[in-house]
């Protein structure tokens, strides 16, 4: 009883903390500003404030606006198609260049409301359009992506090297090995091995790589200021398809005979299904790639619309923004924790469905 | 709708990135740590098997050694009935004996006694005899000293045996 009052005491104190901390400060923010400005520049543009949070960017930007901004300029690496030519600089210059209203090397970053706003664009003079070059830039998803591999090659290859020295007979490992071990049994136990019984080796590989790269990546994309990965479509795109290459290419003749001359069915019938389910073999990848990066993106976008409740309310008044903060702060906790199991749901239905598929592309039963 | 369109450049990192990873992973990392667990978990289970017949052995041998201890006081006390049997034996038989010796010794020396008894009445009765024979030859020499009375007494003893 006492332990639980503490706790709520240290909660509600720390919540009485946060909402002080951030009231003024939204105040004196707009106390800097002049009043003819104030109007324009108070407005907070929530749609494009969350749009720029969850989509990716040419620099790692961690805080601060304009000129005050605190971000890391990335490489720029584009092939321009009009010059045929490579082009690797830093997004430094870029910047450079906007801020005196010119490009560099031909270069710009597409203004708001032109097409490929936010893109690295370049003049095209046949047409006198800005086209974009083909633009393989280390954005900030690329280098977190990097990041992300490099602690998953780092994490299982620990647990790999710990194995290696080990012999069965000895003792189950603890702490960190342990944890990992756990998630490794019940994905190759409880996926795995329930949906692919007759393949279990050739595709636990990939299966296991896909939950842990998937984990991982939601639950470091849950650190303020982290890539938003596997809220990134084209992330999901590269999983779903990887899953469909594993599904089709590892599939038997009884699956492809299933698909296109499926048994037990009225001859007059087998034809629309041989369509139904042919579009079936795109639908399913397609629509685990929709479901990871949607449930993702969305648990971002609804958590940054939670921390933008305190920021819109600054603007209205004191005392709405005082009873507004705590209960934003509450909610984006719980929304906080909510993604958490969202990660580790998310990570997990992927690989079951994959599994699934694949399973159901390698029938063991002669039907 | 930028969000749903994926940028080439990212694809092309995430095809390289997730390769090299799936790459690494697929053939140094997760195969070392399944086949460690499966290896693991069959070890288990055949302990557990092992440990399950050890039992089974060790509940067998208790069982064995339970009869064998039965069996043994079994044994035992039959033997030990055996002996008492034999004791008792033993001892009616020593008793018949002594008392068959007894008797026959008794029973000698009853005919010892019954011989020197009749030995003994033998002589009595010859000294008797004789005794009486001289006793009587001298009865007879004092009455029979004249002829008239010997006479006398050859006629009584001649009626005597007529009589008879």
């Amino acid at each position: 009883m006492n332990i639980r009052n503490k706790a709520w005491m240290s909660f509600l104190s720390m919540m009485l903390a946060v909402s002080m901390l951030l009231s003024p400060t939204a105040a004196m923010a707009q106390e800097g500003e002049s009043h003819a400005e104030q109007e324009e520049s108070s407005k907070i543009d929530m749609t494009s404030l969350i749009l720029d949070h969850i989509s990716d960017s040419y620099e790692w930007h961690f805080c601060g606006e304009g000129e005050n901004a605190v971000a890391i300029p990335l490489p720029v690496f584009v092939y321009s198609k009009v010059r045929g030519e490579w082009f690797f600089f830093s997004f430094k210059h870029i910047e450079e260049a906007e801020h005196h209203h010119t490009t560099y090397e031909g270069f710009k970053l597409a203004e708001e409301g032109e097409a490929n706003e936010g893109k690295i664009v370049e003049l095209n003079p046949a047409t006198g359009e800005w086209e974009r070059p083909l633009d393989l830039s280390l954005t900030k998803n690329a280098v977190g992506l990097f990041l992300n591999s490099i602690i998953l090659i780092c994490i299982v290859m620990y647990c790999a090297n710990w194995y290696k020295k080990k012999k069965p007979e000895d003792t189950a490992p603890k702490g960190f090995v342990g944890l990992i071990e756990m998630m490794v049994s019940m994905v190759y136990n409880d996926i795995i091995k329930a949906n692919i019984p007759q393949h279990v080796q050739r595709y636990s590989g990939y299966l296991l790589c896909a939950f842990f790269f998937i984990f991982l990546t939601n639950l470091i994309g849950l650190i303020p200021g982290s890539a938003n990965l596997t809220g990134n479509i084209a992330i999901t795109c590269v999983l779903a398809c990887c899953t469909f290459l594993f599904t089709n290419i590892g599939g038997n003749k009884e699956y492809w005979k299933e698909i296109f001359w499926a048994d037990g069915m009225p001859t007059w019938l087998k034809p629309i299904m041989a369509v139904i389910e042919f579009f079936g073999l795109f639908t399913k990848p397609v629509a685990l790639m929709i479901r990871l990066f949607a449930n993702i993106m969305a648990g971002h976008a609804a958590l940054l619309a939670l921390i933008g409740v305190i920021f819109i309310t600054a603007q209205i008044g004191a005392a709405i923004n005082g009873i507004m903060t705590p209960l934003a702060v509450f909610f984006a906790i719980f929304l906080d924790c909510l993604e958490l199991l969202v990660a580790f749901i998310q990570a997990y239905v992927f690989t079951m469905l994959s599994a699934v598929f694949i399973g159901l592309s390698v029938p063991k039963h002669h039907h | 709708m930028s969000l749903l369109t994926p940028e080439i450049g990212l694809l092309f990192w995430m095809i390289v990135a997730f390769g090299v990873v799936f790459f690494v992973l697929a053939k140094f990392g997760f195969p070392i740590i399944t086949q460690m667990v499966d290896e693991r978990k069959k070890y288990i289970d055949e302990s557990l098997e092992a440990a399950r017949e050890a039992n089974e052995k060790l509940a067998k041998i208790q069982e064995e050694s339970a009869a064998m201890l039965k069996q043994a006081q079994e044994k035992q006390s039959q033997i030990l009935a055996e002996a008492m049997e034999m004791r008792k034996q033993i001892v009616e038989k020593a008793e018949t004996e002594a008392t068959a010796a007894g008797q026959k010794i008794i029973s000698e020396a009853r005919q010892q006694i019954q011989a020197e008894k009749e030995d003994a009445i033998r002589d009595i009765r010859r000294q008797v005899g004789e005794l009486s024979v001289q006793v009587a030859e001298k009865v007879l020499r004092q009455t029979l000293s004249t002829d008239k009375e010997q006479m006398a007494m050859i006629d009584r003893m001649l009626d005597e045996l007529e009589t008879k």
